[in-house]
């Protein structure tokens, strides 16, 4: 539908936002939409072993709020987002929980370390549980799509509570190994009042 | 033509108002602990505030269609909104005449009539009787107009909000809005069309009364504290040019944004005089949001100049329009307070979209609605948190018995601070607490009254 805009060779998406365009939604939608297929399912156990160990050390860095060595398990140009409804609509007409780019992505890790991100002082402490791990080919063999269960125990204001749902990630091949390109998670009560939605997911 | 119930309270109960001594609960400069603690007031709201003034209850747009409804509450009433069959826009109550169980389960559909699950009654969506399971084991005749669904007597719109309250007495929607109408008008009218659309949502849940939320709706005064970790995180590339609401951070007394009382509890707060009058001096404000730089490059090579205009659309309207007691408009969201316990409450950030009006065509909103998600996004996710843990936590302070008062009393006896207008109207700095010591006004006033509260069935 559009040209794309200029896109400077050398903008920093830690700065500026450039890839967040039509064309990447509608590549996002495309590559969340229909993935889940028996077909495409990979039944290799060393394969599904890598994803789950890569998926295992995330959910590790987050309960550890290990931050920088989170946001490096991700690509330059990623999306972090949490949909708002659980057919997880078309997010250029949809406001979502969380809609984060790579600069968001470090704003929210920002804010946490300001000290004064009250809805996190003291931080909640958490234990996340990720489970049935599987891995779908995708249409490039430099991708995969993974799907997980995650239970996310979290410990504050003097009480636990459960946050729980599945995540759909997509990563690309990096070098030798896996960057998160896009992590979708869908809270089973995505669409209802959620107290103290401030930790990452 | 509708039927009325008049409203009593159950025979043989002492008289709700007697609890208390209201003008000693609430005073000029500070408002009593047990208002936003004691489960006894929290019920005498629920029938006097919450049905004894007009309550928001959805967007039209929620309902677009024939037959289409959507979940609400009234207070602690739950209700079904519905369009019905002939277009007419009801709030029925959600709960069969017969046991009392709710009809629908379901957040928003479209349906003509509901079943009751428990014994199947069914009703249309007008909320009348449709027939039931074997009625010859009824002595009488079960077309008996009580058997009718119960509903909101009084539902009305203004420009697409719909509004409902038990109280027959109530002056209609738009005197009782009176001049915000006009804060409300410019709000739609800077959309193309004066139109949005309901978006889905940021949805929250806090432990805190309800007028912990209503209390903060015009409040100046704590966004340099309560949402320092928002506006160092919106400046952290800013440099000299200041984003987001920064002009908080010093004296935010002596910007020319203010507050303004308008009447019933409400009140709006105007940031819109700290803004630069031209196309594009809103979005020149916005700070960093997923796609801006692509976007506005985008517009700028398609539209030229108009590029500012259509980007404002995106852009955050600064200004708090709080309608007593559950509704305001802030940015470009539509906020609703939902009481669920005197210790609990939902607060939901309705997004808004816009919507064509032939002038700037499908892929021009396409672009700015995708941008415009992305700026509604940034306030709950880094500034309302940090609001409703404070809230949680005055509700644990204010557990404390024997610290009975909270204070409001800024701007109160400071001379030249307050301007009192001819049309009844108070305008005062931003940071005033001048809006809560007002709204406290119409509470009480809402709590002293019966008033003449019914609720309607379909003849």
């Amino acid at each position: 539908m559009n040209a794309p805009a200029t896109n400077p060779k050398d903008s920093d998406p830690s700065r500026s936002s450039y890839y967040v365009n039509d064309a990447f939604y509608r590549e996002l939608i495309g590559n969340f939409t229909g993935w889940q297929d028996d077909a495409r399912a990979v039944a290799d156990a060393a394969v599904r072993d890598e994803f789950r160990r890569l998926l295992e050390r995330e959910a590790r860095l987050l309960d550890q709020l290990r931050y920088d060595d989170w946001l490096a398990m991700y690509a330059a140009e990623c999306i972090y987002w949490v949909p708002s409804t659980p057919q997880a609509g078309d997010p250029r007409r949809e406001i979502a929980v969380m809609f984060d780019d790579r600069r968001r992505l470090e704003d929210r890790v920002y804010r946490l370390r300001t000290g004064f991100a009250w809805s996190q002082a003291p931080a909640s402490r958490t234990v996340r549980l990720v489970s049935n791990v599987e891995v779908f080919a995708s249409a490039s063999d430099a991708a995969r799509m993974l799907r997980s269960n995650f239970l996310i125990s979290e410990f504050w204001g003097n009480e636990t509570r459960v946050l729980t749902g599945w995540a759909g990630h997509r990563v690309v091949r990096a070098g030798a190994g896996w960057k998160i390109q896009a992590k979708q998670v869908n809270l089973i009560d995505c669409d209802q009042c959620i107290r103290n939605p401030s930790i990452i997911l | 033509m509708t039927a009325f119930e008049k409203v009593a309270p159950p025979q043989g109960r002492l008289d709700v108002t007697a609890l208390y001594d209201w003008d000693y609960l609430v005073q000029e400069d500070r408002a009593h602990r047990l208002i936003y603690t004691d489960p006894a007031i929290f019920e005498v709201e629920m029938t006097r505030v919450f049905g004894g003034t007009w309550t928001y209850l959805a967007h039209e747009s929620e309902i677009p269609n024939a037959n289409d409804f959507i979940t609400r509450r009234l207070g602690l009433r739950p209700l079904i909104v519905v369009r019905d069959t002939a277009n007419k826009i009801r709030a029925l109550y959600n709960r069969c005449t017969h046991r009392g169980t709710t009809l629908c389960r379901w957040d928003k559909g479209n349906a003509k009539s509901f079943q009751c699950p428990y014994h199947g009654w069914n009703f249309l969506n007008t909320g009348k009787l449709r027939g039931v399971p074997w009625p010859d084991g009824y002595a009488e005749d079960m077309r008996d107009p009580k058997y009718n669904l119960a509903q909101v007597p009084r539902v009305e719109s203004y420009r697409g909000f719909i509004f409902g309250t038990l109280n027959l007495d109530a002056l209609p929607l738009a005197e009782h809005l009176g001049p915000i109408a006009q804060i409300i008008d410019e709000w739609l009218d800077r959309n193309p069309g004066g139109k949005v659309v309901v978006c889905e949502a940021n949805r929250f849940r806090f432990k805190g009364n309800w007028k912990l939320a209503y209390d903060n709706s015009c409040d100046g005064y704590h966004v340099a504290y309560s949402h320092r970790s928002l506006l160092e995180t919106e400046n952290r590339f800013a440099g000299a040019n200041a984003k987001g609401m920064a002009y908080y951070r010093n004296s935010p007394d002596t910007q020319p944004m203010y507050m303004r009382y308008t009447g019933h509890g409400n009140h709006f707060k105007d940031k819109r005089p700290n803004l630069e009058k031209r196309p594009g001096g809103l979005w020149a404000l916005e700070s960093a949001h997923p796609g801006m730089e692509h976007y506005e490059a985008e517009f700028l090579r398609r539209y030229g100049e108009r590029a500012f205009a259509l980007l404002d659309l995106a852009g955050s309207e600064p200004v708090n329009i709080n309608v007593f007691p559950n509704f305001s408009l802030l940015g470009n969201h539509i906020q609703v307070f939902e009481p669920l316990s005197v210790g609990e409450t939902n607060a939901i950030w309705y997004g808004t979209m816009v919507v064509d009006d032939g002038t700037l065509g499908e892929a021009a909103v396409t672009d700015i609605n995708a941008l415009r998600m992305r700026t509604q996004e940034g306030f709950p996710n880094f500034g309302e948190v940090d609001d409703i843990a404070n809230f949680e936590q005055i509700q644990c302070g204010l557990m404390a018995v024997e610290d009975e008062w909270v204070y409001m009393h800024r701007g109160l006896g400071v001379p030249g601070r307050i301007q009192r207008h001819d049309d009844g109207t108070i305008t005062a700095p931003a940071t005033d607490e001048a809006f809560m010591r007002e709204h406290f006004k119409e509470w009480k006033r809402l709590m002293k009254s019966p008033h003449n509260l019914a609720i309607a069935r379909e003849p």
